[in-house]
């Protein structure tokens, strides 16, 4: 019960050589921090279909025990919890599972809406090994909204035992983001899952997010319509996804963009993360 | 600003009709073929695996005919269990609480302390303390581990499977028998899980009938009600199986009524089509012990406790303050009780039960305990510890029939929620009127249904 996601590292790194492995972020020490959340130096976002253990990955990171339920909807309002690794400070959001980003429902719009807005420095998707096609939907639709993402393939164990094999290597490289394999409940894959998310943040891993392909006139509609959003927002990162959105007919994002609350949120977040508001600087700089 | 994203609202609008009515089903279908190739790509399938059995186990569970009672078996189960480890326990630590109060309560005055500080600290605030732990404590230390075991087997979104159909034919959301289940475990805790569910309509149905179904606040009473006065009824071989029985007829019975007012509410304030929604059945998982453990007893046992316990001590202090401080030449507890009576006699109950749930307010929890201390207050009875011997002051001194026993009960489930529940119904909804109705409607629910038990009981008897 008590053997932190560093006993992990600890036993790999006893058979490598020491000094590799100062060097080597994933044989760092995982520092569970509990709810201390202040003075992060990142901010990770937990995202997944209900069911893939998605808060067994958040207790097994954290060291909290948050109560993990085997059933949708468990998780209905946000839970933050803290790890430390290398020195770093990461403030992980535990976002309610859901199996879309696209209909109305409140929990669907709280994942959302901090993904959009929170502006996450990297989004950790929790997939079921087991029922990968469904939870690549959820996927995709986080890949539109945000490129800084890591796919933690969970329950690899139960994928085994009902004899599917997952090739990870080649899930990562269609995806275009990381792709971790583990099982969260015995805290397997756990090191190497935050060492890929601080590799990503630091820029070490770089990703090239797979786009949905849409049917042409689709995409030129989307064409036609991002850059004036991108206009009006500056220093929104996806513009893209916002367009699809308009053309959906989306009434949140359309009262979003309407009210100014996008610009707002966005202006808002900016503020509120002194770390971040220099990374969109540049971004505004650029462009 | 706003004249700019006008502009683009327009264009979307124009785009958006040249692109025809098809497009999200375009967009989506997109979205699939996506996911599907990447999938095909890297997930390969090795030959059998134990696919089949949780389908078989499935089928059992779910089935038109078993599913339902397999359902309350285990419901029954549960509570049996809970009924047989908790009553020595509970006597246990209600002896050992008492001889702590009489022990100190004698120090008190041998160091001379006045009659009025050794009365407020022991048989005010320590006493309420005492009453809920001994009450409290054991059976939520078996039912909680008992029932999260359920919970972490998988065995819920069955159930709301098994009750979909019913929720629908009362014009609810299937998802709305998740939010019940969670009821059980908190209501306030069930309120805020309504979120899961996306139609306004039916998340407001789901929030104002959750109180429907007896929080842990509330098994308390109903297991040592069924106790009392269920099970000393029968034979004492099968007794615990029907303390257990009827305490899942309360439970049924809540959720008859958690349906009837949704569907009395679907077709009047709220009416509107139940929508459509795919449940998905996760897989069985093995649940792993220990953290079951940890979170029942430390997450849930242990945080009701405290609660209970924050507001118990305060209620002692209240209730022993109403009773010692005198006006009239009685104390301001027996006025309270006495102007409560009509009311309490009329539906089945009295004025101390009355008196019970208005000082209970803050908590559920403690209305058990606070009606003892009133029963007992005044008495010098500090080895009332053993259900057989409160059943004999509650039927002897103070006239409790099975009916008093059956209206609490009734009137236990159906009430109004506890302040805790009222305020998250307000964060949910953030309307003063739907946070009334919340409030207000059980508890006329509740007088009324006590009402007719006891008009009935009178006529018939």
């Amino acid at each position: 019960m008590d053997s932190p996601a560093s006993g992990i590292a600890d036993s790999r790194s006893a058979l490598v050589n020491a000094a590799e492995c100062q060097a080597c972020p994933a044989h760092a020490q995982l520092a569970r921090m509990g709810v201390d959340v202040a003075g992060s130096d990142h901010i990770v976002a937990l995202a997944g279909n209900p069911n893939t253990g998605k808060s067994s990955v958040f207790n097994a990171l954290t060291g909290l025990r948050q109560h993990v339920g085997n059933w949708s909807g468990k998780t209905v309002t946000r839970a933050e919890g803290a790890f430390a690794l290398s020195g770093k400070r990461y403030k992980l959001v535990d976002l309610p599972g859901t199996y879309s980003l696209l209909s109305a429902s409140q929990d669907e719009e709280i994942s959302r809406n901090f993904l959009l807005f929170g502006q996450p420095d990297c989004t950790v998707v929790v997939t079921d090994a087991t029922a990968l096609e469904r939870n690549l939907n959820l996927v995709l639709q986080v890949l539109e909204i945000t490129d800084r993402v890591v796919v933690c393939v969970n329950l690899m164990d139960e994928a085994e035992r009902k004899g599917l094999a997952v090739d990870v290597r080649s899930l990562s490289r269609d995806l275009g983001v990381p792709a971790v394999p583990t099982v969260a409940r015995s805290k397997q894959g756990m090191a190497e899952l935050v060492s890929t998310v601080a590799a990503v943040i630091d820029g070490e891993v770089k990703t090239s997010p797979l786009r949905v392909e849409h049917p042409a006139e689709v995409s030129d509609a989307i064409r036609g319509l991002a850059p004036l959003i991108e206009d009006l927002v500056p220093g929104l990162p996806n513009a893209r996804w916002v367009a699809l959105r308009l053309l959906d007919g989306d009434h949140r994002v359309r009262e979003a963009l309407l009210s100014g609350e996008l610009a707002e949120l966005a202006n808002r977040q900016r503020q509120a993360a002194p770390a971040q508001s220099s990374r969109i600087r540049a971004l505004e700089g650029a462009q | 600003m706003p004249a700019d994203a006008q502009v683009i609202l327009d264009r979307s609008d124009t785009l958006r009709s040249e692109l025809g009515g098809s497009f999200r089903d375009r967009m989506v279908e997109a979205l699939y073929q996506n996911a599907q190739r990447v999938a095909s790509r890297s997930v390969r399938a090795t030959g059998a695996g134990k696919w089949d059995f949780d389908q078989r186990v499935d089928r059992l569970v779910t089935s038109r005919w078993l599913g339902l009672p397999l359902m309350l078996l285990l419901l029954g189960a549960v509570f049996w269990v809970t009924i047989l480890g908790a009553n020595v326990p509970s006597q246990m630590l209600a002896s050992a609480l008492f001889a702590v109060e009489g022990a100190a309560a004698a120090w008190f005055e041998s160091l001379g302390a006045p009659w009025w500080l050794t009365g407020f600290v022991w048989h005010g605030v320590f006493r309420g303390l005492a009453w809920v732990v001994s009450v409290m404590l054991p059976p939520m230390a078996i039912f909680f581990p008992v029932f999260t075991i359920l919970e972490d087997l998988g065995y819920l979104p069955r159930v709301a499977f098994n009750l979909d159909w019913l929720f629908r034919r009362a014009g609810a959301h299937g998802k709305q028998a998740l939010t019940m289940a969670m009821g059980f475990g908190c209501n306030a805790a069930g309120v805020t899980s309504t979120r899961i569910i996306d139609s306004p309509r039916e998340r407001l149905l789901a929030i104002l009938t959750n109180n429907f179904v007896p929080c842990n606040g509330r098994f308390p009473t109903l297991i040592m009600l069924a106790v009392i006065f269920v099970a000393a009824s029968f034979p004492p071989a099968v007794a615990s199986f029907a303390a257990a029985g009827a305490v899942v007829g309360v439970v049924l019975l809540g959720v008859a009524f958690t349906l009837a007012v949704s569907w009395a509410l679907s077709r009047t304030v709220l009416s509107g089509e139940a929508s459509a929604f795919t449940l998905e059945l996760p897989p069985y998982r093995r649940p792993s012990f220990l953290r079951i453990l940890y979170t029942s007893l430390i997450d849930r046992t242990i945080f009701v406790l405290g609660r209970a316990m924050l507001t118990a001590a305060p209620a002692g202090a209240v209730i022993w303050l109403l009773a010692n401080i005198e006006v009239g030449g009685a104390g301001l507890s027996t006025h309270a009780i006495r102007a409560l009576g009509p009311l309490g006699e009329a539906v089945g109950l009295d004025g101390v039960i009355l008196l019970a749930y208005v000082i209970a307010i803050p908590a559920n929890e403690i209305v058990v305990p606070t009606m003892l201390m009133c029963y007992l207050g005044g008495s010098m009875m500090m080895d009332v510890t053993t259900y057989e011997q409160i059943r004999a002051v509650l039927v002897d001194q103070h006239g409790w029939t099975l009916l008093t026993a059956v209206n609490l009960m009734l009137f236990s489930l159906l009430h109004n929620p506890c302040a805790t529940t009222i305020l998250t119904i307000w964060k949910e909804t953030r309307s003063p009127r739907w946070t009334a109705l919340g409030a207000i409607m059980p508890l006329a629910i509740a007088f009324l249904v006590c009402l007719l038990t006891a008009q009935a009981s009178r006529l018939l008897l």
